[in-house]
């Protein structure tokens, strides 16, 4: 067991991503890591508590989600109907505290990773809610009068999608990592780790396709990493020579089974637009 | 010896906060970045930076700074320039930093604390550690950084010929807005107003306590409705040609609208209002809403925002049939004054900057026709908006 994150044989970091883990790491603060979706935000929070080999929190955050949801609920409809119903449990108030995921990385008897999965899709205040017991990896049980301390400090990584900004207070708690979109060299490195046997003539047209595709002004959604792996599966699965990927311009058709990598129906229609526009031309 | 780098980037427009750069200290100090001045750049970024817009700027100061350093990196280590800290602490310090510097002691044991650190660092590199260092493989050695030490891309890079701050990947995600989504936001909150309405799907714990307590002892589970803002907002935004420039920011200013309000209405008008808007930009020849009807449907407590340069020539304000687009036979100030007349709380912001106000004819119009509520589409001017709605 090391305790320097260096990428896993699944996952591949680059030489920033590594510093701004063990940075965080080190320090014991939050590391915040931003990026288009499908670049592998996720993922680095399974691999790192892989590769340090700690037990893994996920806290996936909703519009609904608020920062007393990581701490701990008060369900007080059941302990209302057990005083209905005469139930003992009733006197003791810690039997309707349900812990919350914070809780659970605070109590873990070895230091866990936690995952606040997606917080820009929160209320703005989320964060900003959270300092506090971020800060001092701590907070109070006002039901049971009893104060919650992080037996070790957990490694917490942040992951947003850039839909909202975060307050400034709580950025500068965090360390801070944007996974820039992989060039060749890295996405070659990443296609590697998924796909070891992929031949090379194959994998050169394909990258080849996939940042033409990706370079056509006007796009909804661009193809991320995770298309392209998925892409790159049903061109095996199918058995694409490498020939029939080789275009010079995605505008004037589109690549085989293209479906994987264009999921919004406006950026398959803006396609065939540019594509019967293009013909049109070419005839006259 | 750091701090003169933290000058730098703070006068390049990075916003680091001191918090931040005690942090940097911190992370040398526990050699997370050792070995060479690529790391160092890691980490620095990774410190300092939490905004990928601001990389580019990181990266132009890092260069500046480091090129200077080859020669005098020793010196600079001497130096620590208190009276320009005490400076830069008034200019830069935000007074929550004031306040937390004044937690940690004040200003005193703050440089007290930073000076400590930097002695520590310096008996950690004599004692062999490689981080700021004069011996031979120091990447800061008298010879100037040591080429060696930066290393680009992972193994099977292309060489070592461009640093990688010098690259400038990130040139194109500095756009440099002042006023984003997240300003906007945190401005228009000053308009909420609390209320509880809609279906009554919240567990209200203190109203079911009072009831069964009413209700000797037996259960009677009480709901209410969230709270939400309950102020109700119009807004008007002008998609004529001269409004392209602005684009960026009337979307930021509507969709920081629209995730704060939950009675929110808005609709397009090109240049100026007459009788009819219309609810999709893309196809205003299409469906069009008349003026009557707006003033029918919504009522007067409905707060308006029109977002226009009202840059344009003053007929399209002040004539019958003035507007470029099609016959208009009422004039356009007679349906804005019906509109202002209806709904008495109103703001027309302008993404133009006021400077040039005074220069343009039909802005000086529409300002009357307003009894002058107009403001720049700034912070401030936003600020002086909401004031003026919440009377
Ligand atoms: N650096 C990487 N190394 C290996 N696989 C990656 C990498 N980046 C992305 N992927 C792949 O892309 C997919 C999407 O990753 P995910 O973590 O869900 O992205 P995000 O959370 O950023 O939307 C994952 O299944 C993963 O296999
Ligand atoms: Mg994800």
């Amino acid at each position: 067991m090391t305790s320097k994150f260096e990428g896993t044989e699944r996952y591949v970091a680059t030489e920033d991503l590594m510093m701004a883990v063990n940075a965080a790491v080190t320090l014991a603060r939050p590391l915040l890591v931003k990026g288009e979706p499908g670049t592998g935000k996720t993922q680095l929070a399974e691999e790192i508590a892989l590769a340090l080999d700690k037990p893994l929190y996920r806290w996936h955050v909703k519009s609904t989600t608020k920062a007393q949801h990581g701490l701990y609920e008060y369900d007080a409809v059941s302990r209302l109907r057990d005083s209905q119903l005469g139930d003992a449990k009733v006197h003791d108030i810690g039997n309707y505290i349900i812990p919350g995921r914070l809780w659970e990385a605070f109590r873990s008897a070895r230091q866990a990773v936690l995952l606040i999965d997606e917080i820009d899709k929160a209320d703005i205040e989320f964060p900003n809610d959270l300092l506090l017991e971020l800060d001092r990896m701590e907070f109070y049980v006002h039901e049971t009068r009893e104060l919650i301390q992080a037996t070790h400090r957990p490694i917490v990584i942040i992951t947003s999608n850039n839909e909202k900004e975060l307050p400034d207070a709580f950025l500068r708690r965090c360390f801070f990592h944007f996974i820039r979109f992989p060039d060749a060299e890295t996405m070659t490195r990443i296609i590697g780790v998924h796909f070891p046997e992929l031949k090379r003539e194959l994998l050169a047209e394909a990258l080849n396709a996939f940042y033409k595709l990706r370079d056509v002004p006007g796009l909804k959604k661009k193809p991320s990493t995770s298309e392209l792996l998925d892409w790159l599966k049903l061109l095996l699965a199918e058995d694409v020579p490498p020939e029939a990927l080789r275009t010079d311009d995605p505008r004037k058709s589109l690549p085989p089974l293209y479906g994987a990598l264009l999921k919004n129906e406006q950026d398959v229609h803006l396609f065939e637009q540019l594509i019967f526009l293009q013909r049109r031309q070419s005839r006259q | 010896m750091l701090t003169p780098f933290f000058y730098t980037l703070r006068a390049a427009g990075v916003p680091a906060s001191v918090t931040e750069y005690l942090t940097l200290l911190e992370a040398l100090q526990r050699g997370v970045a050792r070995f060479s001045v690529n790391d160092f750049y890691f980490l620095a970024r990774a410190t300092l930076v939490k905004d990928e817009k601001h990389f580019d700027r990181f990266d132009k100061a890092f260069a500046q700074y480091f090129k200077g350093i080859e020669q005098s990196f020793e010196q600079l280590q001497k130096a620590l320039p208190e009276d320009w800290l005490k400076l830069l602490a008034e200019r830069h310090f935000t007074p929550e930093e004031m306040a937390q510097i004044e937690a940690l002691g004040g200003w005193d044991k703050l440089l007290e604390t930073l000076k400590q650190r930097l002695e520590e660092q310096k008996g950690r590199h004599e004692g062999g550690s490689k981080w700021i260092g004069t011996g031979g493989t120091s990447p800061f050695g008298h010879g100037g950084y040591n080429p060696e030490g930066i290393r680009i891309g992972g193994p099977g890079g292309k060489g070592k010929a461009v640093k990688v701050w010098e690259r400038r990947d990130y040139r194109n995600l500095d756009d440099n807005v002042e006023l984003g989504t997240r300003n906007i936001k945190v401005a228009l909150r000053k308009l909420r107003r609390f209320a509880r309405e809609g279906a009554a799907d919240q567990f209200d714990i203190d109203g079911t306590i009072s009831a069964t307590a009413r209700n000797a002892g037996l259960l009677d589970l009480k709901f209410q409705p969230e709270r939400h803002n309950a102020l109700k907002l119009l807004l008007f935004f002008d998609v004529g040609g001269s409004m392209e420039s602005h684009v960026r920011v009337c979307e930021e200013l509507f969709s920081a609208a629209r995730g704060e309000f939950k009675h929110l209405e808005y609709f397009y008008f090109h240049n100026f209002i007459y009788e009819s808007v219309w609810k999709d930009s893309r196809r205003r020849h299409g469906e069009r809403t008349t003026l009557f009807d707006i003033l029918r449907k919504y009522q007067p407590d409905y707060r308006i925002i029109f977002i226009g340069d009202a840059s344009m020539s003053p007929y399209e304000i002040m004539q019958p049939g003035g507007s470029i687009e099609h016959w208009n036979d009422e004039a356009g100030a007679v349906w804005l004054q019906r509109l202002t007349q209806r709904f008495q709380r109103f703001a027309w912001l302008n993404p133009e900057p006021q400077d040039r106000w005074d220069y343009v004819q039909s802005i000086g119009l529409a300002r009357q026709l307003l009894a002058e509520r107009m403001y720049p589409l700034t912070l401030h001017g936003l600020d002086d908006a909401i004031r003026a709605l919440k009377a």
